[in-house]
C-alpha cells in the first residue's frame, strides 16, 4: 500500500506550483494555501509535515496539464502535433470522467515513440517483398510507423478540406468524428495504394497509441500525474498485494509510478 | 570458414525449460553439456522493474526480435503465405529461460484420454467419430499417462507446483509439492456457481509458488507476492517458476555445464560416413557475425516449436509433410487452440488489478473426454476457468459489442467496467487436420539467409464447434454467478494471426511409436539418427484443452532419461 509520507517525494517543485495554481496564477482555496505554506520551495523533494494531503488533493484534481509541455522529438511542425493532438483527444476526450488525451499527455507520448523503436519498426520484420495480403495475415505495408502517421495526418487534412473546407485541427468535434469514422471504416482516401497504406490501419495505430499514452506508465510522457489510472482505479506500479489479496471488498490504493515512487 | 570447438557429450538447441531440464539432468549425470542462446543472459536481477505493462505486455520486450526471424502464414494453400511482421497470436521467446520466463505458470498435465485419443475415441464411440474422410488425423502419442506420471510428478516437484487434487484428472502418484494459492473472492463466486450447477472446480496448478520452497536439486523459489505483473512479464522475486531460477543453476552448480549466449544455431550437420548419427550443429556468432562448429556426440534440439522443425527441415533430416499425399512427417499435425468465453458486467468493484499469473480456478467436467460426445459435433474440449491474473489498464478496455470503440461512450464504459467485469473463459483442444501443417518458406529469409518457417493454418469445423459448445457453458457459470449482464464471445471465423490467443503452439515434430506418422520415438529420439534428439510442444500429436508447460515439462525428463541412456549405451531407445 502506498505510504503517503513516502509518496509525496513523486511530486516535483513543478508539478507541485502547477497544481496547487502559483504557475498559473490560479485561485488557491484555504486547503491549497496550508499546503503552500508547508511546503518548503527550496528542497521539492523533501515532504513538509503539512504540506502531504493539499499537495495530493491538487494532483488529483487534473485538469491543469494542458500546460504540460516535455518537449517534442518527433513532431517539428506545431501544425501537425496540433492535429494529431486533436485526433487523439476524439479518441478519448475530456470529459466528467476526468481529463482527456490532451491533458493527459499522449500526444507527447505517441511524439517520442514515433521517434525511437515503435516509430521506425525496429523490432519487427521489414524485409520484401510487400504484397497486400488478407487481413488475417496482419500487417503488410512497407511503411514503418512514422511515416504511416505522417501520412495519416495529411490526408486528415485532405478529407476534412474536401468535406468541411477546412483544416481538421480547426474542425468541431462532431466533424473530427465523421472524418476519424470514415478511416476507421476503411472510406477515407489515403492516396496511395492499398498496399502501402489503408486508412483503417492509421486509424488503428491512433488509436492504441492514444489509448497506450493516456494508460503507460509516466515515464513516457502521458498518464500525466497518474491521471489515467485515477480515473481507472489502477494502482501502477506496486511491490505486492499479498496483504490485500484475500479481502473480499474493493480495495483503492494511491496509484505509483514505476521509477520515482515509493521504493 | 567455420571455427571448429572442441567436442562435448551434450549440445542443447536453446536454453528454456527443455534445454535447461536436458542440461540439468545430463550434467547431473556427469555428461559435458553446452547449451547455445540465441539470446543473452538474464535472470531475477534484471526484473527489478518489470511493472511496466508498456515496455513488457504492449512493446515484447522479453521476446523474440522478429525483425531477424519470423515465420510466414497463410490460412489455406490457395494463399499467398506472408511474413508474420508483428507479434500478435503467440509471443515467442527470446533469451535465456525462453518463453519460461514469461509464461503465467499455469501448470496442467494433459489427461490420459490425450495421449491415447485415437483408441480411446475408436473404443467409446467407433472409428466413424475419427472423422477421417473429413481429413482430422487423431493419433495416439505412443505412450501412456500412466507411464509419463513420473515425469510429471518429477516436473512439478522441480518447479514446486502450487495445487490440488483434480477429480477429473489422471491419477496422482503424489500430492502437490506446495499447496494451493489464496482463493480470492472472483474465485471463490466462480467455485459457488460451478459447484451450484455440478461441476468440480480445483484451485488451478500454479508455478506462483503459495510458499517458499526448496527443490530436489536444491534450488529455492520464493513465494509469490501477487504483484499482478506475470504473463509477458519476469519474476522480481524469483517466485515463479522459470530455468532461471531452477535447472539452469541447477547444472551450472554441476561444473559440466556452459550457457553459450548470442550463438544462433543454423544448421544440424548429419555424418557424412553414417546416415543414422549427427555430428553436431553449426552456429553463428551473432554478435560478431562468426560461425562456430560445435561437435557433440548428441544433439538435442530445445527451442520452440517453429525452430526445432525449422533446424531438421533446413538440415535435410527427416521427410516433409506433403499434405497432398500425406506423406513425410516432419512439420505435420500443426495444432494450436481455439478459446470460448463469457464476460460478465457487474455492479460491484472487484480487486481486478491484483494477482497472480495462475491464480485461478476452473473445472475440467467439459474437457477431454470427461463428457458424452455422442450426440456432439466435435470431440475433445476445453478447461473451463476463471483467473486473476491482474488486469492492467492499457490491455483492459472492456466495453458492449454495441458500445463504440472510441470517444466518450468508450472512455466512460471501459473505465467503469474496469474494475467491474469478470470473465471465464474456456481454452479448448485442436485436432490434427490434414491441411494444417508447417513447411518452409520459398520466399522469405531470416537474417542469416535461412528461409522462414511458412505455416499453413486455418480452424475447422471440429474447431469452431467445440468453441461454441464451450462458450455456451462458460455463458451459463456467468449466469450463474449472478453478473447484470452477460456477453459471450463472438464466434471465430477464419484464424487471425494478428490478435494475441496464446503461445501454446503444437506440432509439427510428433513423437509416437510409429515412423509413419511420427518424428521421434517416445524418448524425443529421431527415427532416423540416433544421436538427435527432438523435444517440446512440438512433439504433441495434437494439443489439449490446457497450457502445455507441464506436458513439455514431462516430456523433457522423459528425454534427459533417454540422452543419458543413450550416452552409455547407445543404439536404439525404443527397443526394449
Amino acid at each position: 500500500m502506498a505510504d503517503k509520507t513516502n509518496k509525496e517525494k513523486q511530486f516535483s517543485r513543478r508539478d507541485f506550483l502547477k497544481t496547487t495554481g502559483v504557475a498559473t496564477g490560479g485561485i488557491i482555496g484555504g486547503s491549497m494555501l496550508g499546503g503552500l505554506v508547508g511546503f518548503r520551495l527550496d528542497s521539492p523533494t523533501e515532504e513538509a509535515d503539512t504540506g502531504q494531503q493539499s499537495a495530493e488533493q491538487g494532483a488529483e484534481g487534473g485538469g491543469n496539464s494542458g500546460s504540460y509541455n516535455p518537449g517534442r522529438m518527433f513532431f517539428h511542425n506545431d501544425t501537425t502535433f496540433d492535429t494529431i493532438s486533436q485526433a487523439m483527444e476524439r479518441i478519448y476526450p475530456e470529459d466528467d470522467m476526468g481529463p482527456g488525451a490532451i491533458a493527459l499527455g499522449a500526444p507527447f507520448f505517441l511524439d517520442m515513440q514515433l521517434a525511437g523503436e515503435y516509430g521506425n519498426n525496429t523490432r519487427e520484420y521489414m524485409q520484401g517483398p510487400f504484397y497486400e495480403g488478407e487481413a488475417t495475415q496482419g500487417y503488410q505495408s512497407r511503411l514503418i510507423r512514422s511515416e504511416l502517421f505522417r501520412l495519416g495526418i495529411e490526408r486528415l487534412d485532405t478529407e476534412a478540406n474536401e468535406m468541411f473546407d477546412d483544416d481538421f485541427r480547426n474542425l468541431d468535434g462532431g466533424q473530427m468524428d465523421e472524418i476519424l469514422t470514415r478511416f476507421q471504416e476503411g472510406e477515407a482516401d489515403m492516396g496511395v495504394p492499398a498496399a502501402t497504406a489503408k486508412p483503417q490501419d492509421f486509424f488503428r495505430l491512433l488509436r492504441s497509441a492514444t489509448i497506450e499514452g493516456v494508460y503507460a506508465d509516466p515515464l513516457y510522457r502521458g498518464n500525466h500525474n497518474m491521471e489515467g489510472w485515477k480515473m481507472k482505479n489502477f494502482p501502477g506500479h506496486q511491490h505486492a498485494y499479498i496483504q490485500e489479496i484475500d479481502t473480499d471488498s474493493f480495495t483503492e490504493i494511491e496509484p505509483q509510478p514505476l521509477f520515482g515512487g515509493n521504493h | 570458414m567455420a571455427t571448429e570447438l572442441d567436442k562435448v557429450d551434450v549440445v542443447t538447441i536453446g536454453v528454456g525449460w527443455t534445454g535447461g531440464i536436458i542440461a540439468a539432468e545430463a550434467a547431473k549425470a556427469g555428461l559435458s553439456v553446452v547449451g547455445l542462446e540465441r539470446g543473452r543472459e538474464r535472470g531475477t536481477e534484471d526484473y527489478q522493474n518489470i511493472h511496466d505493462e508498456y515496455k513488457y505486455a504492449i512493446r515484447y520486450e522479453l521476446m523474440q526480435d522478429v525483425s531477424k526471424e519470423t515465420l510466414t502464414f497463410r490460412n489455406n494453400r490457395e494463399q499467398r503465405a506472408l511474413p508474420m511482421r508483428q507479434l500478435g497470436s503467440f509471443l515467442l521467446g527470446e533469451n535465456l529461460g525462453g518463453a519460461g520466463t514469461h509464461w503465467n505458470g499455469q501448470t496442467w498435465r494433459f489427461l490420459p484420454y490425450d495421449f491415447e485419443i485415437r483408441s480411446m475415441t475408436e473404443e467409446r464411440y467407433g472409428s466413424e467419430k475419427l472423422r477421417e474422410d473429413e481429413g482430422y488425423r487423431l493419433q495416439d502419442w505412443g505412450i501412456t499417462y500412466d507411464e509419463l506420471e513420473p515425469y510429471f510428478d518429477q516436473f512439478e516437484k522441480t518447479a514446486g507446483i502450487s495445487g490440488e487434487d483434480n477429480p477429473m484428472a489422471g491419477e496422482r502418484s503424489d500430492a502437490y509439492p506446495t499447496p494451493p494459492m489464496i482463493k480470492t473472492r472472483t474465485l471463490q463466486m466462480f467455485e459457488e456457481a460451478s459447484t451450484n450447477l455440478g461441476y468440480s472446480p480445483i484451485m488451478m496448478p500454479s508455478a506462483n509458488l503459495s510458499e517458499q520452497y526448496e527443490n530436489p536439486d536444491g534450488e529455492s523459489i520464493a513465494a509469490c507476492q501477487y504483484c499482478a505483473f506475470c504473463e509477458r512479464f519476469g519474476c522480481e522475486y524469483g517466485a515463479k517458476s522459470s530455468p532461471e531460477v531452477t535447472v539452469i543453476p541447477t547444472a551450472r552448480k554441476t561444473g559440466n555445464y556452459e550457457v553459450r549466449t548470442h550463438a544462433n544455431v543454423v544448421e544440424v550437420l548429419k555424418d557424412e560416413d553414417d546416415d543414422s548419427r549427427v555430428t553436431g550443429v553449426r552456429y553463428v556468432d551473432v554478435r560478431t557475425g562468426e560461425e562456430f562448429i560445435q561437435p557433440a556426440d548428441v544433439v538435442v534440439l530445445t527451442s520452440y516449436v517453429f525452430n526445432n522443425y525449422k533446424l531438421l527441415r533446413v538440415s535435410d533430416i527427416g521427410q516433409q509433410y506433403d499434405p497432398e499425399t500425406e506423406e513425410g512427417t516432419l512439420g505435420r499435425n500443426y495444432c494450436y487452440q481455439i478459446f470460448g468465453g463469457a464476460t460478465g458486467y457487474f455492479d460491484e468493484q472487484f480487486n481486478t488489478f491484483m494477482g497472480a499469473g495462475a491464480l485461478g480456478m476452473a473445472f475440467d467436467d467439459f474437457n477431454g473426454d470427461n463428457f458424452d460426445h455422442s450426440d456432439l459435433d466435435f470431440l475433445h474440449g476445453g478447461n473451463m476457468a476463471i483467473t486473476q491474473t491482474g488486469n492492467r489498464p492499457i490491455a483492459t478496455n472492456r466495453t458492449k459489442p454495441d458500445t463504440p470503440s472510441w470517444g466518450s461512450e468508450f472512455k466512460k464504459e471501459s473505465i467503469e467496467s474496469y474494475t467491474r467485469t469478470l470473465r471465464v473463459q474456456g481454452q479448448c483442444a485442436i485436432l490434427p487436420h490434414r491441411d494444417n501443417y508447417l513447411d518452409l518458406d520459398e520466399t522469405y529469409n531470416d537474417v542469416y539467409g535461412v528461409p522462414l518457417v511458412k505455416l499453413t493454418f486455418n480452424f475447422t469445423d471440429q474447431d469452431l464447434a467445440v468453441q461454441k459448445y464451450v462458450t455456451e457453458k462458460a455463458g451459463e457459470v456467468m449466469e450463474e454467478m449472478g453478473a447484470n449482464d452477460v456477453v459471450l464471445d463472438a464466434a471465430s471465423t477464419d484464424y487471425d494471426i494478428t490478435p494475441y490467443q496464446s503461445t501454446h503452439n503444437t506440432g509439427g515434430t510428433v513423437m509416437g511409436d510409429d515412423p509413419e506418422t511420427s518424428v521421434t520415438n517416445t524418448y524425443l529420439q529421431h527415427w532416423d539418427r540416433d544421436n538427435l534428439f527432438v523435444v517440446g510442444a512440438g512433439s504433441f500429436a495434437h494439443n489439449s484443452g490446457y497450457n502445455p508447460t507441464a506436458t513439455v515439462g514431462a516430456l523433457a525428463y522423459r528425454c534427459a532419461e533417454g540422452v543419458i541412456r543413450f550416452a552409455e549405451e547407445g543404439g536404439r531407445l525404443e527397443e526394449e
